[in-house]
């Protein structure tokens, strides 16, 4: 049910889209123009806000998630990236979290066998497919800088001809575009095969996947398919970029539905899960080193608290401790 | 009390989610899964707001008229005070890595114990409060009101986690359950919400020092005990000092060490060990609590009872403070001690002074864990160990989850296990070290009205320890964890009949050949040992 309402979300949008790009040139105006430019400044100065919402809070506790052998004796080995003791070994840690899902990679299926027996499976499916869709999206947007410089620079070039060496077709075929589609095809299939993961799902964790496999979907169809007009693309996007925007006449309605879609997901960001793109890097458990014993660590609202003091301690208790032997205060 | 079914039947756990969404799920408290609630007595003796008889079954709560805005006001103090929270209400992509991590789903079924779904019963009502989209799309954007429903979900569920971490060792953010429990329970204390198990003992400690309630002179006579029994088993007699000034170090231990066994034998290595070492050091009936249920209530009171170790260092003008077994202690000590009541700068960089090893990575915090303070002895060759005394023994290690993904206390204690028994068997590896299994019974959740949770919860934990017991032999779980050593124990009678429990330093003191000692027959349980055994066999 949350599936079919974001799918039909998503659909609308399309709808809005297509018609909007196939009506006259003050709608190709609002939809090729003003809604990129409003999305990406949404995103940008919400975003802002998001993650100054974040720092604002401070971290009163030093509260790793310790996955590996502290650092003691020194004959005992530690586990510098995993239980890290030092900046470095923070930054490595992260690194590993950010660009290879290192926590996602732990990933096991736990299945109660007959008789009642527990058993821990490999499950790197996930793993593999969210690092195929994160990683596809990222070379897909670099790929797009291409349309917004005027000459197209080495590591781009390098990037698209890499990511077409199987030489298919033509124009010859990105592998990312398939990857991009399989991965979040495969990551819809799961959300509603896993019954568990079913459960937990809210019509937010549909939408994206709904709304980056049509922008995905219709970005394809123009490259593969129907075509477009490659150099009225270049001309609105150079237009875009030096704020001197101009909307050609011979772009299809296929481009303003992509572009329509992908403002609107730039919109969307920051009120949504998404943001886990800046706040991974914020995450206390993830990015601290683990030295709350070697240095204090500062709760900035630290406060005095009551506590029941050694003398009252001695108070309720002297004529008991005198007669146990214990030593007082006072006598 | 309800029955509690048979393991064969508690085994069969169904993992097919409800019909009905899990917001349209109103929460059902089912006997023998939560603990009695908090009694006024004990809520009043720390100040805690509204303390009143209630119980969790009743409809009626007897809850504040302004509740609500209680909660409301609660959640956005938090916000503000805690990153982690803020964060952690935001970034989940409800991708299920964390479902079937935690021990209470896997052991109930129950969707609502999937971690990311305790998480959602918070989330869904900051979503309405506190984001627009939530407060405009309500239902459609996965918010909610907060009803007494709710707030009833909140209770069962937040006492339905042990506050473990292991969801958080496989979240693509590190989103971490416990802290996010911590909060939530400390929301429901604003309401007089706590269960007695929790309340009781920080009102005891409060007062008394020990969450038992031990009073001075019962402590004492505890250890006599204990000093009575060493003596017969080694010919020696002990006699350590209480509350003395001017001991290079102060020993803290949980509570629960100093009252029955295993934790007692585990005490008995304790004095054995310091007094071979000859060291000068001294218990304190005031800091007598290494164990913080404070830290299960609220930050403050966690805070509050955490205050005494520090205090009773300086009084006593001690050099540093060497702490007993035990695992949310030492998360406790590790990562909040030095924040709340540091600095310590009273006191030195713990050195040892069997060994002369300066403990750097205790340089500010200037506590130690006994098993690292053991491990560096052996590795000196400090101590005269006979193994074989623990032969009648196979070992596995269970690492407690708070020193495993708190600290990261991993080796030492294996160090000292494998110089002291010659039979040590490691679980399977999803079910150790950073990913070891809770005993089920944590964060003040080891009541006996609860025990079909605790069963259920500790159901990993005993499974792989099963498996060990089948393929191996073991026939001993040891732990560094006075919680572990009082649940798991009916834990193994309920799971896996066979399998004892044990502290390190029983172990320890078991293989520990003293100056001077008579030749020992038994080992600190008297039983007899191995080779005495073997003797009368063929006698
Ligand atoms: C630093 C950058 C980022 C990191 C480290 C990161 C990491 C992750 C991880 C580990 C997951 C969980 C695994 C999965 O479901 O694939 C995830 C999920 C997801 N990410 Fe990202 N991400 C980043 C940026 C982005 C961006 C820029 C987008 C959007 C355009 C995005 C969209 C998503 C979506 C839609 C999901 C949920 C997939 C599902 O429904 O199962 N992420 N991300
Ligand atoms: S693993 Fe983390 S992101 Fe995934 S559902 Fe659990 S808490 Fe959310
Ligand atoms: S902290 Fe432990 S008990 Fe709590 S939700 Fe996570 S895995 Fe479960």
């Amino acid at each position: 049910m949350k599936a079919i309402v974001s799918f039909v979300a998503v659909l609308l949008l399309v709808a809005i889209g297509y018609m909007g790009g196939s009506a006259g040139s003050t709608s190709r105006f609002l939809f090729g123009v003003v809604a990129p430019y409003s999305a990406f400044a949404i995103f940008v100065v919400f975003m802002i806000v998001r993650i100054l919402k974040w720092a604002s809070s401070p971290v009163p506790f030093r509260i790793p998630t310790t996955a590996g052998q502290q650092k003691t004796l020194p004959w005992i080995k530690d586990s510098k990236i995993e239980n890290p003791s030092s900046v470095f070994g923070v930054v490595i840690r992260m690194a590993l979290e950010v660009l290879v899902f290192r926590s996602l990679f732990r990933n096991l299926k736990t299945q109660l066998h007959e008789g009642g027996r527990l058993a821990y499976g490999e499950a790197k499916w996930l793993w593999m497919a969210g690092l195929a869709f994160h990683y596809s999206f990222a070379i897909i947007l670099f790929r797009h800088l291409r349309f917004f410089l005027e000459k197209v620079p080495y590591p781009i070039q390098l990037v698209e001809s890499l990511d077409s060496f199987l030489q298919i077709g033509a124009p010859l075929l990105y592998l990312t575009d398939v990857a991009l589609l399989g991965a979040v095809t495969y990551l819809f299939i799961r959300r509603v095969a896993l019954p568990q993961v079913k459960y937990i799902s809210l019509i937010a964790d549909y939408f994206p996947l709904f709304l980056i496999f049509a922008i995905g979907a219709t970005g394809v169809l123009m490259r593969y398919f129907t075509k477009t007009d490659i150099v009225g693309v270049k001309t609105l996007a150079m237009g875009l970029i030096s704020f001197n925007p101009a909307v050609p006449e011979t772009i299809g309605a296929m481009f303003y539905t992509h572009v329509f879609l992908l403002s609107v997901l730039f919109a969307y960001f920051p009120f949504s899960k998404l943001v886990h793109m800046g706040g991974v890097f914020m995450s206390p458990t993830r990015n601290m080193a683990n030295t709350s014993r070697e240095k204090r660590h500062i709760n900035p609202w630290n406060y005095p608290v009551h506590v029941h003091t050694y003398e009252e301690y001695e108070n309720d208790f002297r004529d008991k401790m005198k007669e146990a032997g214990l030593p007082v205060e006072k006598e | 009390m309800s029955k509690l079914p048979k393991p064969a039947e508690l085994a069969k756990v169904s993992y097919n989610n409800p019909a009905t969404d899990w917001m349209d799920t109103p929460v059902e408290f089912k006997p023998g899964m939560y603990c009695h609630g908090s009694k006024p007595k004990s809520l009043e003796i720390v100040g805690f707001p509204n303390p009143r008889d209630w119980r969790p079954a009743d409809a009626d709560w007897k809850l504040p008229e302004n509740w609500k805005e209680i909660l409301i006001e609660g959640i956005a103090d938090r916000l503000k005070k805690y990153r982690s929270f803020r964060l952690f209400m935001d970034i989940c992509v409800r991708c299920g890595a964390c479902a079937d991590k935690c021990h209470f789903f896997i052991g109930t079924g129950d969707p609502k114990n999937m971690p990311v779904l305790r998480a959602e019963l918070i989330r869904s009502v900051y979503r309405k409060e506190f984001t627009t989209a939530g407060k405009i799309l309500g239902r459609m954007a996965g918010a909610r009101d907060l009803t007494l429903d709710v707030l009833k979900e909140w209770w069962y569920y937040f006492y339905q986690c042990t506050e473990c971490r292991r969801c958080s060792v496989f979240c693509p953010y590190g989103i971490d359950q416990a802290e996010i429990t911590i909060i939530g329970r400390e929301l429901l204390n604003l309401l007089g919400l706590n269960i007695e198990w929790i309340a009781g003992p920080v009102s005891n400690c409060y007062m008394k020092g020990n969450h038992l309630g031990l009073e001075p002179h019962t402590i004492v006579g505890n250890l006599e005990y204990m000093l009575d029994d060493i003596e017969t088993v080694t010919g020696k007699r002990i006699k350590p000092s209480f509350n003395r000034k001017g001991a290079e170090i102060l020993f803290v231990t949980p509570s629960g060490d100093l009252f029955a066994d295993p934790g007692t034998y585990t005490c008995m290595g304790y004095l054995m060990l310091f007094e071979e070492l000859g060291l000068d050091y001294t218990w304190s009936t005031y800091a007598s609590e290494g164990g913080n249920f404070g830290f299960f209530t609220s930050n403050e009171m966690g805070k509050r009872l955490n205050s005494k170790i520090y205090a009773e260092a300086k009084r006593l003008g001690v050099k540093w403070i060497l702490g007993g077994e035990c695992g949310h202690m030492w998360r406790v000590l590790s990562q909040y001690m030095d924040t709340w009541n540091g600095p310590a700068d009273f006191l030195e960089v713990p050195k040892s002074p069997i060994t002369g090893t300066v403990f750097e990575n205790a340089k500010s915090m200037k506590m130690v864990h006994i098993a690292e303070f053991t491990a560096d002895l052996i590795k000196n060759n400090k101590l005269k160990l006979d193994p074989k005394r623990n032969d009648h023994l196979t070992v596995t290690w269970h690492d407690s989850c708070n020193v495993s993904r708190g600290m990261g206390m991993l080796e030492e204690p294996r160090y000292v296990l494998r110089n002291v028994v010659n039979n040590f068997v490691e679980m399977p590896e999803d079910t150790i070290r950073e990913k070891t299994f809770c005993c089920g019974s944590g964060t003040g959740l080891n009541a006996s009205e609860d025990m079909e949770l605790r069963m259920k919860g500790g159901f990993p934990r005993a499974n792989a320890a099963k498996f060990v017991h089948e393929h191996y032999g073991v026939n001993m779980l040891a732990n560094v964890c006075a919680i572990d050593r009082a649940t798991l124990k009916p834990l193994m009678d309920y799971w896996v009949p066979g399998v004892n429990v044990c502290g390190l330093h029983e172990l320890v003191a078991n293989a520990m050949i003293m100056k001077g000692e008579k030749e020992r027959t038994t080992d600190l349980r008297g039983e007899p040992l191995p080779n005495v055994q073997a003797k009368e066999e063929k006698a």
